[in-house]
């Protein structure tokens, strides 16, 4: 099926799009706006909205259509394929196949200050109604905060044998979260840690797919919440088990 | 202003508390000193600049003093004794001690009478350009009366250059006060950069070259829009009084400046925490500069309807903490925030009697209000109007430093568009219910009245138990934003030094002195 977006017809495809540009509001710049969207592909652009920021500035808001189609049917993602459980499942699964608690160490790493994402899943409140991982027996969580180095990270985690590593990227500028987060993979494996630990991340631009390609077992981003992570963190560490045996 | 009938017994009761938990704190802070008190007091004397290796020159001769002195005498006695024995100016010496690779420990210690004699014409330089921003600034408000609320945006960009830019556009669009946010990780540096810097990561680095750039640049357009643009940057870290001596230097109007935040957010050793902010805000409050405090960040990390009572308790102690530091009720920019989850019921009206506690505990306090950032979703529409009850709540209660919400917070730093968007939410609910929170009363006993009492009430027993347990004790069983923290843990204690009975700090007595004069 060949899908375009929905204003109010089938396959319209209608967009609104904004932006600001680097002159004053005067009737060349609503024009110039216009022939942007035009640029980009969009039919019978309208600007519907033209203002001025400052003197220098001036922001814009544009309807038109798009002539981009996709084929729905093609569209391939990589995604989490295990059913969430609830945490009641979860206690009893970790009771049922390991007989004792497993370690989770969470930290936001490198130079990244952002701690909502990893407090949403660890701590024992949890996030809009959804337990963290300190709520669940069976679990002993180490939420390490901010700033944490990937040697610290990786120091605390072999001296408290853990089982999971959740690491927590809030994208900044200039993608350097990306270096940080292939760097704790390296570390990982150089240490011979990689194969006895689930590592997993976590943070509002994270994937799962652009997650597994820098070396992790999987990827959160937003709306997932501590029971998401625990049901792939537990079942993957039963699989590895059943593999091993 | 008594809207919520709060008993006021209770709140001196509060005070009290608090009194009592700063005291305790600030004697150990008398007997201690830091590689960054050190460092601020050669800032202040006038040495700046850094070696062919990029280290900053207040680094090399602490840490010369350290390695091959004693530094609980103080830096100054060492740097007037090298002046004494080689009878060069401060300039010339410290181009001599660079180009030699000489200690500033081989020279014979002079007395302290000799220290500030020597001193004086250095320090004074600086504490009177010190005194004259302030002058500056006072004339600046006289001349352009600020309204009860001002509008704060943030700007950005690693590149200070672009910066300049942001601020200029957000200030012509309304803005009143601008802040440049730091690049990432600048708190945990145990120096300041220096020089002006155009990379950076989720923010601009704070330097004196920076700050002078960008205060040059809303001086300019302070004067075309007739109204004074303040400058914020930020001070938590390990540098916290060096910031706050180029930020007196170069006429920052704000500086945040939480006396707990490095300890509970950043883990910097709450010792070296407690020593530095006081020099610092000590500073704030001779340059007339205003504080701003953190406690919006616990509602970040912790429940915002069941933890709200750290925040008010937070707000009493940062007080008890910068009258210690003699700034005034009119610098105490005390923080909070609107972090209640929207989807809870009645979140509006908790939000409200939060906001509106906080106005009546702290009336001449400049509080710093902030925007919803936990329950933002990436549904920027959704934000916008989040930040719309934001406002709402900023408007009624008359909180004074408005920092907007953005309605792609988590998403990106600001586009020039989202902080203009949030600039026009905010002006439009400012003039459309102008004199809406005076016309409005709360229902005795109702849910607001509740809600503000229920808060204090539990403020109240928490700062009970923390004069109890003493600050020390409370921090390491987290009782603010759940985050524990020990008295050795944490980045910077190798900096703290205890002081000698012949400790010299010609700076900080000299401030010291000026406010026990008034």
């Amino acid at each position: 099926m060949k899908i375009k977006p929905y204003g109010d017809t089938f396959n319209d495809g209608k967009v609104q799009v904004s932006f600001t540009l680097p002159v004053s509001k005067t009737a060349k710049g609503i024009a110039a706006a216009k022939e942007l969207a035009k640029s980009m592909g969009l039919i019978a652009p309208a600007v519907v909205h033209a203002e001025a920021i400052s003197d220098e500035f001036s922001f814009y808001i544009l309807y038109g259509s798009t002539k981009a189609v996709v084929e729905f049917d093609n569209i391939q993602v990589e995604e989490i394929t295990s059913t969430t459980l609830s945490r009641e499942k979860i206690e009893d699964l970790i009771k049922k196949e390991f007989g004792r608690n497993l370690v989770f160490v969470g930290a936001s790493t490198g130079t990244d200050a952002h701690t909502v994402g990893i407090d949403a899943i660890m701590n024992m409140k949890g996030f809009a109604g959804h337990y963290g991982l300190e709520r669940y027996h069976g679990i002993s969580a180490y939420n390490l905060g901010s700033q944490v180095t990937n040697e610290d990270f990786v120091k605390f985690a072999r001296e408290n044998n853990a089982d999971v590593l959740l690491v927590s990227q809030t994208v900044t500028q200039k993608e350097v979260h990306l270096k940080n987060m292939i760097d704790l993979v390296e570390l990982l494996e150089s240490e011979g840690l990689r194969d006895h630990i689930v590592l997993i991340a976590g943070g509002a631009r994270v994937t799962h797919s652009l997650a597994k390609e820098l070396g992790y077992d999987a990827g959160f981003g937003p709306g997932s919440y501590a029971e998401d992570v625990a049901t792939f963190a537990v079942t993957t560490m039963i699989n590895k088990k059943r593999g091993e045996n | 202003m008594n809207k919520l009938n709060l008993n006021q017994t209770q709140i001196e009761s509060c005070r009290k508390y608090a009194n009592i938990i700063a005291n305790d704190v600030q004697e150990f802070i008398n007997k201690h000193t830091t590689v960054s008190v050190e460092r601020t007091v050669l800032r202040l004397l006038g040495v700046d600049g850094v070696d062919d290796f990029s280290a900053p020159i207040p680094n090399r001769l602490v840490d010369d003093v350290i390695k091959n002195g004693d530094i609980s005498l103080g830096i100054s006695i060492y740097i007037a004794s090298a002046l004494t024995s080689t009878k060069l100016s401060l300039d010339d010496f410290v181009t001599y001690y660079i180009n030699n690779n000489i200690s500033i420990c081989d020279y014979d210690l002079v007395d302290k009478a000799s220290t500030f004699k020597i001193l004086k014409p250095y320090y004074e330089a600086n504490l009177t350009k010190i005194r004259d921003n302030k002058i500056i600034r006072e004339n600046y408000i006289k001349k352009y009366p600020r309204e009860k609320t001002d509008i704060y945006v943030i700007v950005a960009t690693g590149n200070i250059d672009e910066d300049v830019i942001q601020a200029v556009s957000a200030a012509k669009a309304g803005a009143d006060i601008i802040a440049v946010i730091r690049s990432t990780g600048q708190s945990l540096l145990d120096y300041v950069p220096y020089g002006k810097t155009t990379e950076g990561f989720g923010g601009t680095f704070a330097t004196q070259e920076n700050f002078k750039i960008m205060r040059a640049a809303l001086d300019k357009v302070s004067e075309e829009e007739k109204r004074y643009i303040y400058l914020v940057n930020y001070a938590s870290g390990l540098c916290m009084p060096e910031i706050a001596c180029m930020g007196a230097l170069e006429r920052l109007d704000v500086l945040l400046n939480d006396s707990m935040y490095g300890i509970i957010f950043r883990d910097i050793n709450m010792k070296r925490t407690f020593v530095d902010q006081y020099f610092s805000r000590l500073i704030n409050a001779y340059s007339g500069i205003i504080i701003n405090t953190g406690e919006d960040n616990y509602l970040t990390t912790a429940d915002a309807v069941e933890e709200a009572h750290t925040v008010t308790a937070s707000q009493f102690i940062n007080e008890a903490f910068a009258k210690l530091a003699h700034l005034p009720n009119k610098l105490m920019g005390l923080g909070h925030a609107f972090e209640i989850d929207p989807e809870v019921e009645d979140s509006f009206v908790l939000e409200l009697a939060q906001a509106q506690l906080a106005r009546e505990i702290f009336p001449e306090a400049p509080l710093k209000y902030m925007p919803p950032t936990k329950h933002i979703n990436g549904n920027i529409f959704r934000a916008y109007q989040q930040n719309a009850m934001f406002n709402m709540v900023t408007t009624m209660t008359n909180q004074s430093i408005h920092l907007l919400g953005m309605m792609t917070e988590a998403i990106h730093t600001p586009y020039m568009s989202d902080r203009y968007l949030a600039i026009k939410n905010a002006k439009m609910i400012q003039r459309s219910m102008k004199s809406l929170g005076d016309e409005i009363l709360y229902k005795e006993n109702g849910a607001i009245q509740n809600r503000a009492k229920e808060v204090l009430n539990n403020a109240e027993k928490l700062l009970k138990q923390i004069a109890n347990d003493g600050m020390f004790n409370s921090l390491s069983n987290g009782v603010f934003a759940q985050t524990k923290r020990t008295m050795t843990g944490g980045k910077g204690l190798g900096g703290v030094f205890k002081k000698s009975d012949n400790y010299i700090n010609v700076v900080l007595e000299k401030m010291e002195e000026s406010f026990n004069e008034d």
